[in-house]
């Protein structure tokens, strides 16, 4: 019996290291590298964006048209000759799907004696929830500003329409063999990346669109604030929201009349994922030796009872 | 369900002498009953009759699927982009499957002897469940095709969804491996089963790491959404605990379920070992389940002190999250109080079909009902819920081959 228990104490050491080996190991493979991606990134300088006067726009839409065109989509259905705003189904409920990268919606606040349009597209965060969420490191932040997404590795898992808290990323679902994301790319390929503004940009006949550096358009939103005081709410949404994002708006009303989300957290979404990532080197590093400890525990205390029972010694048997 | 109990040979629970050792396997698949006995038994049980009719209806909707695009089978919602392929599939399968990793835990670990009966039938549903939650995940990613990419091709190591990928593959492994005693048994293989033994507490300590990133991870991937859920729903400071806590009581509560549901369809499958322990490992779990329950319920007390959102709870949300958390949490918590204290076996069990049935509806809430509670409600497709249907056939169908050959319900007799 002694014998045995000896033997069997040595074997227990034994593979105990070899789990413990495979569990560290298991440790460093799958330890997040936690300075990788948008972890601690606060945007680039060269950051460009677009600056949105709500007080300007009319709801023409043009926009929307160019951005069909430059990306080869279908037109946005419902362009009339003369194009009447008030038609209801374009009020409040569309969203950027996988046929149109942009939208305007109308919206009706007490605030305000005008009908309210406000356009939608991705905003390309400084930090985009949607490229910290792709497990295949689908998006990239380009030093321009603009977030773009490869369809080359997409899994089509659709976290990143989850993730992003202005809900832009729409997927295809309607092709089995074609399907991806589709959202705004900032013109990036045809544009962007050649310094020339996006297509909705250069289509905007009122002006409402403003293409330039970041750090300058919020200098010229906050002119804009300062010099005609009673005409707009005073703040700049996307300033902070979900950490700061290259498209700015400036509204005559509070932003929520116009259909935005106030509830955008001003953090980046990343900040909220942060405490389970920390979590996770200390389950790796201190899980093993703990259990492992429980496991000799439990072992000593059985042999020391002397209650190990029948099946147990069969088992040793085989392990040796 | 009892047509089989008479026919079946004694060949298939010991390795018989004599005859090739293909044609042993052979006879081994077919419970050492001749095909037109093995057909026979099959039609004379309604069960199969109504999983053929699922499947005559859902098999076609997967080549749908596979031929048109996702939008062919669901709603395609650009505002919901989780439905419930994988708001079942995935986050409720999961932690119904923790199960493999509690009991090798309580067996290898605690050196709980009085366990090992059930141990064998919890790990096989925690590697079936994770199994089929990947199936699940095939039928619902837009390019399953590249399944493999996260590990392979392209990394976002930053990404909570990536731990989930690499530690649900890993897992699998180590579950497959986990089994790998049971079917060497069966298919006769004594070396193999030598070697697994030996890696036994390597395996499980991997798991215990494994499984409890995993499951945390799992709630971690809402916090990516913080404004979007209800806030009584998402914690992004506790939701990884929630998730894991609650996986805890939800695998002991499958096993409780499921060995139930052996017991009564599948009792010649049992030995006496299995059948008479059942009582007594049935309160056992419940005891174990009950303390995660009670530790659940004080981390969503937590939570909701922490967020300070006392005064939504009476709203009409409010009332819905308490309902939840009554039916699915408490009222379970209290039938296992009173049945383990007054050795109230069926009544444990009922209780355990409760807190599973609770866990369901939790993760149901988190995906689809309280996501994005500002917009409009999406009520699924019939083509998706038949389609979830059809993989939980194949699920039960997987599980039922195995129990019936292998050696989980009872021992090998060599
Ligand atoms: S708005 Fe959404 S899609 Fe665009 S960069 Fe931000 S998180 Fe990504
Ligand atoms: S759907 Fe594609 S781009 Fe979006 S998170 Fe998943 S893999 Fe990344």
């Amino acid at each position: 019996m002694k014998e045995e228990t000896r033997r069997g104490t040595t074997f227990t050491r034994r593979s105990l290291l070899k789990g413990m080996v495979a569990a560290v190991a298991t440790a460093i493979s799958m330890r997040p590298s936690r300075d990788s991606s948008a972890h601690d990134f606060h945007g680039y300088d060269s950051n460009r964006g677009v600056l949105v006067d709500l007080t300007r726009c009319i709801g023409c839409r043009s926009c929307e048209v160019a951005c069909s065109q430059e990306h080869g989509l279908a037109p946005p259905d419902g362009m009339l000759e003369n194009y009447q705003p008030l038609e209801p189904q374009y009020r409040e409920t569309r969203r950027p799907d996988h046929q149109a990268f942009t939208v305007v919606n109308q919206y009706q606040s007490p605030l305000y004696d005008h009908p309210l349009f406000k356009k939608t597209q991705c905003n390309h965060c400084l930090e985009p929830a949607c490229l910290t969420a792709c497990f295949v490191n689908a998006y990239t932040k380009t030093p321009e500003g603009a977030v773009i997404y490869n369809e080359s590795v997409c899994v089509g898992c659709r976290t990143c329409m989850v993730a992003c808290p202005f809900s832009i990323p729409a997927f295809r679902y309607d092709s089995a063999f074609d399907a991806q994301i589709m959202k705004c790319n900032f013109c990036f390929d045809t544009r962007l990346s050649k310094g020339r503004p996006p297509a909705c940009v250069e289509a905007c006949p009122m002006e409402a669109l403003t293409f330039g550096y970041r750090d300058e358009l919020l200098k010229i939103a906050r002119k804009r604030l300062r010099d005609l005081p009673g005409r707009y709410h005073r703040e700049i949404y996307g300033e902070f929201e979900a950490g700061g994002t290259s498209w700015l708006y400036l509204s005559p009303v509070p932003f929520e009349e116009a259909g935005f989300d106030t509830r955008v957290p001003r953090q980046p979404i990343l900040h909220f994922v942060k405490d389970f990532l920390a979590v996770v080197p200390m389950v790796l590093t201190i899980w093993p030796g703990l259990f492992a400890g429980i496991y000799l525990l439990a072992k000593s205390n059985k042999t020391a009872d002397n209650t190990t029972s029948k099946e147990d010694k069969s088992d040793e048997t085989i392990e040796r | 369900m009892k047509p089989l109990s008479g026919n079946v040979t004694d060949s298939i629970g010991r390795h018989t002498v004599g005859g090739a050792s293909s044609q042993r396997l052979l006879d081994k698949v077919f419970l050492g009953l001749s095909r037109r006995d093995y057909l026979s038994q099959f039609l004379a049980n309604p069960v199969n009759w109504a999983l053929s009719l699922i499947l005559a209806i859902g098999i076609p909707l997967l080549c749908q699927r596979y031929l048109f695009g996702l939008q062919a089978i669901s709603h395609g919602s650009q505002d919901y982009p989780w439905g419930v392929l994988l708001g079942f599939g995935l986050f409720g399968m999961v932690p119904l499957s923790a199960s493999g990793f509690l009991l090798s835990t309580t067996v290898e670990i605690f050196q709980r002897d009085d366990f090992r009966p059930i141990e064998r039938l919890a790990l096989l549903n925690g590697l079936l469940g994770y199994f089929f939650a990947v199936v699940f995940l095939l039928v619902d990613l837009g390019m399953p095709w590249r399944l493999t990419y996260p590990m392979v091709v392209s990394f976002g190591p930053a990404a909570v969804l990536f731990l989930v990928a690499w530690h649900v593959a890993t897992y699998l492994s180590v579950q497959i491996a986990e089994m790998v005693p049971a079917v060497s048994e069966w298919a006769d293989w004594p070396g193999l089963k030598r070697f697994v033994k030996k890696l036994t507490l390597g395996l499980t300590i991997a798991g215990i790491i494994l499984s409890t990133l995993h499951q945390g991870a799992l709630g971690a991937l809402f916090c990516y959404a913080p404004a979007k859920i209800h806030p009584l729903w998402i914690a992004p400071e506790f939701q990884w605990l929630h998730f894991f806590v609650s996986s805890i009581f939800a695998g002991l509560c499958m096993v409780i379920v499921v060995s139930w549901l052996v017991r009564k369809t599948m009792a010649w499958r049992c030995d006496h070992r299995f059948l008479d322990t059942l009582d007594e490992i049935t309160l056992g779990l419940a005891k174990g389940a009950a303390m995660a329950m009670i530790t659940y319920l004080v981390i969503k007390i937590v939570a909701i002190a922490h967020d300070q959102e006392w005064l939504l709870l009476i709203s009409g949300w409010g009332l819905y999250y308490l309902l939840e958390l009554g039916l699915g949490t408490l009222v379970p918590l209290i039938i296992f109080a009173y049945g383990v204290r007054h050795r109230r076996v069926t009544m444990v069990r009922w209780g355990a079909l409760l807190a599973v049935a609770g866990i369901v509806w939790n993760r149901l809430n988190t995906v689809l009902i309280c996501y994005n509670y500002r917009l409009h409600q999406e009520i699924p497709y019939w083509k998706e819920l038949w389609v979830v249907l059809t993989v939980l056939s194949f699920y039960f169908i997987v599980y039922r081959f195995f129990l019936y050959r292998i050696p989980v319900l009872f021992e090998w007799r060599d």
